[in-house]
């Protein structure tokens, strides 16, 4: 190259005749993109931060340990609590988790892992993402005739194993979607890996697949289980209780829960309920933040291990 | 230093390393070869390879070689019953490892996969530590000896233990690409296999690890009857006692064994013109 063109191409790279001089526009057009991208996400966080406030502002009167240990009462409302709802709520948190999770993580690994590519195998998984939309009261309505009806022996009716069974109904699509494009997302060569050593298929899911899919099976885990317990539609058709003079035991017993006894508070006019309904709440919403802490922990275990 | 004195103190059947006569290991307890007769394979309808018969050696290393798509690594997978993993696939033919047949109805995968272990050509290790990485496959098939010793064992065998004996419980991803591989080789070893296969196993490393897998693989003759798919001719021609050619006429045609005798004759005097054309780089 002679020392003129190369002079010449040097002069064209200093913003010359080849490309736009001043990229301001672009920067501009950055910029405002990170605002707007910003500003999205800001709605959420604003739109949450006005709601707990406003909550929290409105239960305070009401928001005590003696709210937590108490009864509702619609004859001395300012004794009433959410004792029972609270129970109930736990209860239905621990059987739902406890019969979904196994449930969905087991019919994910044999959908994901064991069922061949047929074209019914295609059908179910299109059909498990449709299930995820499916109306709750649907659910409530297949869990009345199963559950409450025809295995009323079993479950006990309308206890809170039924509720228990119909949540997990509900949110067994979630998990199960979940936790397949957690073991998708695991490259093939460690199952290969796994197979070489002399391992058996159950082996390689056991001690490499679902650890490693289990942070992702968490995050839908923890958005099942958050939508389970804010569920009023579902167990209000299979039995919840709106008042119960005892809290709830054992699997078998009756149950009352947040989002239903909150609901009878709210329908209430007397400000006293609806102070009480604010305070339950933020009962309602620690108990989602302690359960997910705790799942969100456990992701993060997980997620160092690899 | 005492300690490891001490160690082979212990008589060797004590702690578990196979012995002449174990039964574990018919003949005369050194390492198994293989007897391929009529091999064919083929993904769904399509025969990738054709009528493949070869004698692997007994404490020998075998290169496979030949232009891409000809069947070397659909063949090594034969050997260990990975070729049927993929759905669809299926083999034909017999593969003995010493007398039993490995596609035998009454034979059993799981086994064979153990006794013939594999490398891959990209390093796999486990999300698990480096200590796991090794352990798991010796403790998933029932190892009842020392854990420890046999982790060290392997881990020297396969030329990482220097590097890595102070940091056991660090993740297997923390290392580079040839100590992973290493890594794998070691895993391989610790389930005390017959065979150990390889599919091009440094193809994706650095010339230094290439280096150091290849002394490896000199030493580990002594002890295992390596194969190995190459497409580094100089490699297999380096490290190899048998070489096998690989070769298709035609797209579309399965793959077939074109030549197969000892490394120094394949690469000064082959019998047949496409071995010569392709060892002497004229295509390939």
């Amino acid at each position: 190259m002679t020392q003129s063109g190369a002079k010449a191409e040097r002069q064209a790279d200093a913003g010359g005749s080849n490309f736009k001089a001043s990229a301001s526009g672009r920067y501009g057009l950055d910029k405002a993109f990170t605002v707007l991208v910003t500003g999205a996400a800001l709605v959420g966080i604003v739109v949450l931060m006005v709601l707990l406030v406003d909550v929290i502002r409105d239960g305070s009167t009401m928001l005590s340990l003696k709210f937590l240990t108490s009864f509702p009462s619609q004859i001395f409302p300012e004794d009433g609590g959410i004792y029972p709802a609270l129970i109930g709520s736990l209860w239905l948190l621990g059987l739902t988790a406890l019969i979904s999770v196994p449930l969905g993580l087991g019919a994910a690994v044999y959908l994901e892992e064991y069922a061949e590519d047929t074209r019914i195998n295609r059908m179910i998984e299109v059909n498990i993402s449709n299930l995820a939309g499916v109306p709750s009261v649907i659910y409530g309505l297949l869990g009345l005739g199963i559950f409450v009806q025809v295995l009323a022996p079993v479950t006990g009716g309308t206890s809170v194993l039924t509720g228990a069974l119909t949540l997990s109904l509900l949110i067994l699509p979630v998990i199960i979607v979940a936790t397949r494009e957690a073991l998708r997302a695991i490259p093939g060569s460690i199952r290969e890996g796994g197979y070489a050593l002399g391992a058996t298929r159950w082996e390689v899911i056991w001690s490499h697949l679902l650890p490693m899919a289990l942070p992702g099976a968490l995050t839908g885990i923890i958005l099942a289980l958050s939508r389970a317990i804010g569920e009023a539609a579902p167990i209000l058709v299979v039995g919840v209780s709106l008042y119960q003079t005892y809290a709830t035991t054992g699997p078998f017993d009756g149950y009352m829960a947040l989002p239903t006894q909150i609901y009878d508070w709210i329908s209430r006019p007397q400000q006293i309920f609806q102070d009480s309904a604010a305070a339950g709440i933020v009962v309602a919403m620690a108990v989602l933040l302690v359960a997910n802490s705790f799942a969100i922990w456990l992701r993060n275990r997980y997620q160092q291990r690899l | 230093m005492g300690r490891e004195r001490k160690v082979s103190e212990v008589s060797r059947r004590q702690r578990g390393v196979r012995q002449k006569g174990d039964g574990a290991s018919p003949g005369d307890g050194l390492t198994l070869g293989m007897k391929i007769q009529d091999l064919s394979a083929f993904y769904g309808s399509f025969k990738a390879l054709t009528d493949v018969s070869i004698d692997i050696q007994a404490n020998k290393v075998t290169a496979l070689i030949g232009p891409s798509g000809c069947g070397k690594s659909t063949f090594i997978r034969c050997l260990n019953r990975m070729h049927e993993v993929i759905p669809g696939a299926r083999a034909e033919g017999h593969v003995m490892l010493g007398e039993q047949d490995i596609y035998a109805k009454s034979a059993d995968p799981v086994n064979i996969r153990r006794r013939v272990g594999m490398v891959f050509q990209k390093p796999n290790p486990f999300s698990k530590s480096i200590y796991e990485n090794v352990a798991w496959g010796a403790r998933i098939n029932g190892y009842r000896g020392n854990m420890d010793e046999l982790v060290e064992r392997s881990l020297k065998h396969a030329a990482l233990w220097e590097e890595v004996k102070d940091r056991l419980k660090e993740s297997g991803h923390g290392l580079s690409g040839g100590q992973q591989q290493r890594l794998c080789i070691a895993r391989t070893l610790a389930v005390e296999p017959e065979v150990i296969l390889m599919d091009e196993p440094a193809s994706s490393l650095d010339p230094v690890s290439t280096q150091k897998i290849e002394d490896t693989m000199d030493q580990l003759k002594q002890s295992y009857t390596v194969v190995i798919v190459t497409h580094n001719m100089q490699q297999a021609a380096r490290i190899s006692d048998y070489t096998g050619f690989f070769y298709i006429e035609n797209m579309g045609d399965p793959g077939r064994l074109w030549e197969f005798d000892e490394t120094e004759k394949m690469f000064s005097n082959p019998d047949r013109k496409e071995t010569e054309d392709y060892v002497t780089g004229r295509f390939g």
